[in-house]
C-alpha cells in the first residue's frame, strides 16, 4: 500500500496576481507501514502536500501513485481512495456535526455504504482505539474538551479502516499530557495494526521520539528526507528554515564543544540520559 | 471550486482605480447602476459597455478573474431572462404550446441580461479595487449627514465592513470543512435534490458553529480594545480628495450626459 509521489507541483490561483507556488517538484515514496514525520514552517506546503495524498487537491503537474496506480487516472475512485488514505485535519471543529459522539464517528463508515452492524462495530472499535470512554459516546461532540474533540475526529477517520493515516498537527493546542496520550495512541495504531502513519507536527521532540523517517519541507520543496538522526544533523540548516532540532540535540552539541564526548546524534532525552550515564561509568 | 466567488474579494494590485478615494468609487458605482436603468436603447448600453470596459482596463484586474464572479448569479440570470422572454406581450415570432416568444420579450430579456451582468461586474470592480476598510470609511463619510437625523451611520457601516470582511473567511472555512468531510467519504455532488440537501448538513453545522465562534471572538477583541462606537473616534488615514478624484468626477459627469443623450437617439 505504498504512496509514491512524482514531481508534484501545485500552484494556487494560477494566472492571477495572487499566484502562489505551494509545491515545487516534490518526489518521494512512502512504503507500507512506515511512521513518517512531516515538518516545515508555516506556509511551507505541508498541508497542501497531504491534501494531495488522498486526492482532495488536483496537482498542477506531477503524479501520485497509490499502490502502484495513478490516483488521477480515468475511472479511479477517489472516494474509495479516501477510505484507504485517512486524513485528519488540524481542527476537529471542521468535521464534528452530529448530535452525539457515536453518530459522528458513524458518518465515515455510513458513507462507505456498509451494513448497520458493520458501521456500529467499526465506530466502537475506532472510539476504543483512541481511548474514548463509553460514557462520552452519547455526549454532544461540542461539549467535549479540545483533546477529546481531537480523539473523536481521529476516530471518525479511523472508523473507515484506512491503511494510511495522515494527521495534520494532531497535538496543536493540547496540554502536555493530552499530547502524549494522543501520540501514544497513534503509535499503538502503527505498531498493532501496522498502519502507515504520516504525522505533521511542529514539535521536534515528538518527531524524534515517534517517527522513523522525517521529510522536511521548505518553500514548497523537499529539503531533507531521512531518519530523524540524519535530518537533525543539519540543525544549522533547519534553523535557517525557521525550524530547529530537539533541545536535547543542542545540549549534546554544547557538551561536545566543551570536551565531553557524548554521541553527537542524540535526539531524545532517553538517549541523552543513557549517554551521560555511560560516561559517568554507571 | 468554492474559491471562485469573487464578490466582496479584494484584488491586490496597484492601479489608478485602487488609488482613487473610496467615495469616488462608491459614487461611481452608484451612478453606473443608475445609468444602466436610464439606458433605454442600444446606444445607451453601448456607452455603458465602453465605460465598463475602460474601468476594467484601468483596474488592472484580469478580466477572467472578474467574470468568475458571474457564475454565482448564473441561476438568477437564467431565471430573469426566461421570465422576460416568455411573459412579455407583443408581436409574436415563435410559439410552442403555452410558451411564446415576442420581439418585445426578446429585447427585454437581452437588455435584462446585460443589465444584470453589468451590475455584478460593475460592483465587483469596486470591491476588487477597494479594501473593506476603505469601503466603510467611504460609506461612513459620504453618509455622515444622516447622523443628524438619528441614523447610526457608523454602526451600520461597521457592520457592513465586518460582513464583507467575513465573506472570504467563511468561503475559505467552507472549503476546509468540505475537504474534512470529503476525507470521511462525503459526496456533495451526486444524488437528487433531497440527497444533496441532506449532504449539506455535515457542512452547514460546523460552518454555523464556526461563524458564531468567530463573531463572539471578534466582539470580545473589539471590546478588549475599548471599542464603543464612532463617538470621538479618529482615523489614521482620514479621507481626502486628490486631483485624480476631481478628474474622475468630471468623467462621471460626461458619462451621465452621454447616457441621457442616448435616450433621444433613435434605435432599438
Amino acid at each position: 500500500m505504498s504512496i509514491r509521489v512524482e514531481h508534484l507541483t501545485f500552484i494556487y490561483n494560477q494566472g492571477t496576481a495572487l499566484e502562489q507556488r505551494a509545491l515545487d517538484d516534490v518526489s518521494f515514496e512512502i512504503p507500507n507501514g512506515q511512521f513518517v514525520g512531516l515538518i516545515g514552517h508555516t506556509g511551507s506546503g505541508k498541508s497542501t502536500l497531504i491534501q494531495h495524498l488522498n486526492g482532495l487537491i488536483r496537482p498542477t503537474s506531477g503524479t501520485i501513485f497509490y499502490d502502484g496506480t495513478d490516483i488521477y487516472s480515468e475511472g479511479y475512485s477517489l472516494r474509495q481512495l479516501r477510505s484507504k488514505v485517512g486524513l485528519v485535519f488540524q481542527y476537529p471543529e471542521h468535521q464534528l456535526f452530529e448530535v452525539d459522539v457515536f453518530s459522528d464517528v458513524c458518518y465515515g463508515p455510513k458513507n462507505l455504504g456498509l451494513s448497520q452492524e458493520e458501521i456500529k462495530s467499526r465506530a466502537e472499535d475506532a472510539l476504543r482505539s483512541v481511548g474514548m470512554k463509553e460514557k462520552y459516546w452519547d455526549q454532544s461532540p461540542f461539549e467535549l474538551s479540545g483533546g477529546q474533540k481531537r480523539r473523536v475526529a481521529i476516530a471518525g477517520v479511523l472508523a473507515m479502516n484506512p491503511e494510511v493515516l495522515i494527521l495534520d498537527e494532531p497535538t496543536a493546542g493540547l496540554d502536555p499530557r493530552g499530547r502524549d496520550e494522543i501520540l501514544d495512541e497513534i503509535k499503538s495504531l502503527h505498531e498493532e495494526k501496522g498502519m502507515t502513519i504520516i504525522l505533521v507536527s511542529h514539535s521536534m521532540e515528538d518527531m524524534a521520539r515517534y517517527a522513523s523517517r522525517l521529510i522536511v519541507m521548505n518553500h514548497g520543496k523537499k529539503a531533507f528526507d531521512g531518519t530523524p538522526k540524519e535530518v537533525f544533523e543539519h540543525y544549522k540548516e533547519l534553523e535557517a528554515m525557521g525550524l530547529a532540532a530537539p533541545q536535547v540535540t543542542y545540549i549534546a552539541h554544547e557538551l561536545r564543544e566543551r570536551g565531553i564526548p557524548v554521541d553527537k546524534d542524540i535526539t531524545t532525552v532517553e538517549e541523552a540520559r543513557d549517554a551521560i550515564l555511560r560516561l559517568l561509568g554507571k | 471550486m468554492i474559491r471562485d466567488i469573487t464578490i466582496g474579494q479584494y484584488y491586490p494590485v496597484d492601479s489608478v482605480l485602487h488609488r482613487l478615494d473610496p467615495r469616488t468609487k462608491l459614487f461611481g458605482t452608484m451612478m453606473f447602476i443608475i445609468s444602466l436603468f436610464l439606458a433605454s436603447n442600444i446606444w445607451g448600453y453601448l456607452a455603458a459597455t465602453v465605460f465598463l470596459a475602460a474601468a476594467i482596463r484601468a483596474s488592472k484586474v484580469p478580466f477572467g478573474f472578474m467574470v468568475r464572479g458571474l457564475k454565482a448569479i448564473l441561476f438568477l440570470l437564467l431565471l430573469s431572462v426566461s421570465f422576460n422572454l416568455f411573459l412579455t406581450d407583443g408581436r409574436e415570432i415563435f410559439r410552442l404550446g403555452f410558451l411564446r416568444i415576442t420581439i418585445e420579450g426578446l429585447r427585454m430579456a437581452g437588455f435584462m441580461a446585460v443589465r444584470l451582468i453589468y451590475l455584478v461586474v460593475g460592483s465587483s470592480i469596486m470591491t476588487l479595487t477597494t479594501t473593506p476598510n476603505q469601503l466603510t470609511d467611504g460609506l461612513e463619510k459620504s453618509l455622515g449627514f444622516l447622523k443628524k437625523v438619528g441614523v447610526p451611520v457608523h454602526e451600520i457601516s461597521m457592520m457592513m465592513s465586518i460582513a464583507l470582511r467575513f465573506i472570504p473567511i467563511l468561503v475559505e472555512e467552507t472549503d476546509k470543512i468540505m475537504k474534512a468531510q470529503m476525507a470521511r467519504g462525503a459526496d456533495f455532488e451526486s444524488g437528487g435534490l433531497i440527497q444533496k440537501a441532506k449532504s449539506m448538513v455535515p457542512l452547514l453545522v460546523p460552518l454555523f458553529i464556526s461563524a458564531f465562534r468567530r463573531a463572539t471572538d471578534l466582539a470580545m477583541a473589539m471590546e478588549a480594545r475599548c471599542y464603543h462606537g464612532g463617538e470621538g473616534r479618529t482615523k489614521m488615514k482620514p479621507l481626502r480628495y486628490a486631483g485624480r478624484d476631481y478628474r474622475t468626477y468630471l468623467v462621471y459627469a460626461f458619462y451621465m450626459a452621454v447616457i441621457i443623450g442616448t435616450r433621444f437617439l433613435p434605435g432599438i
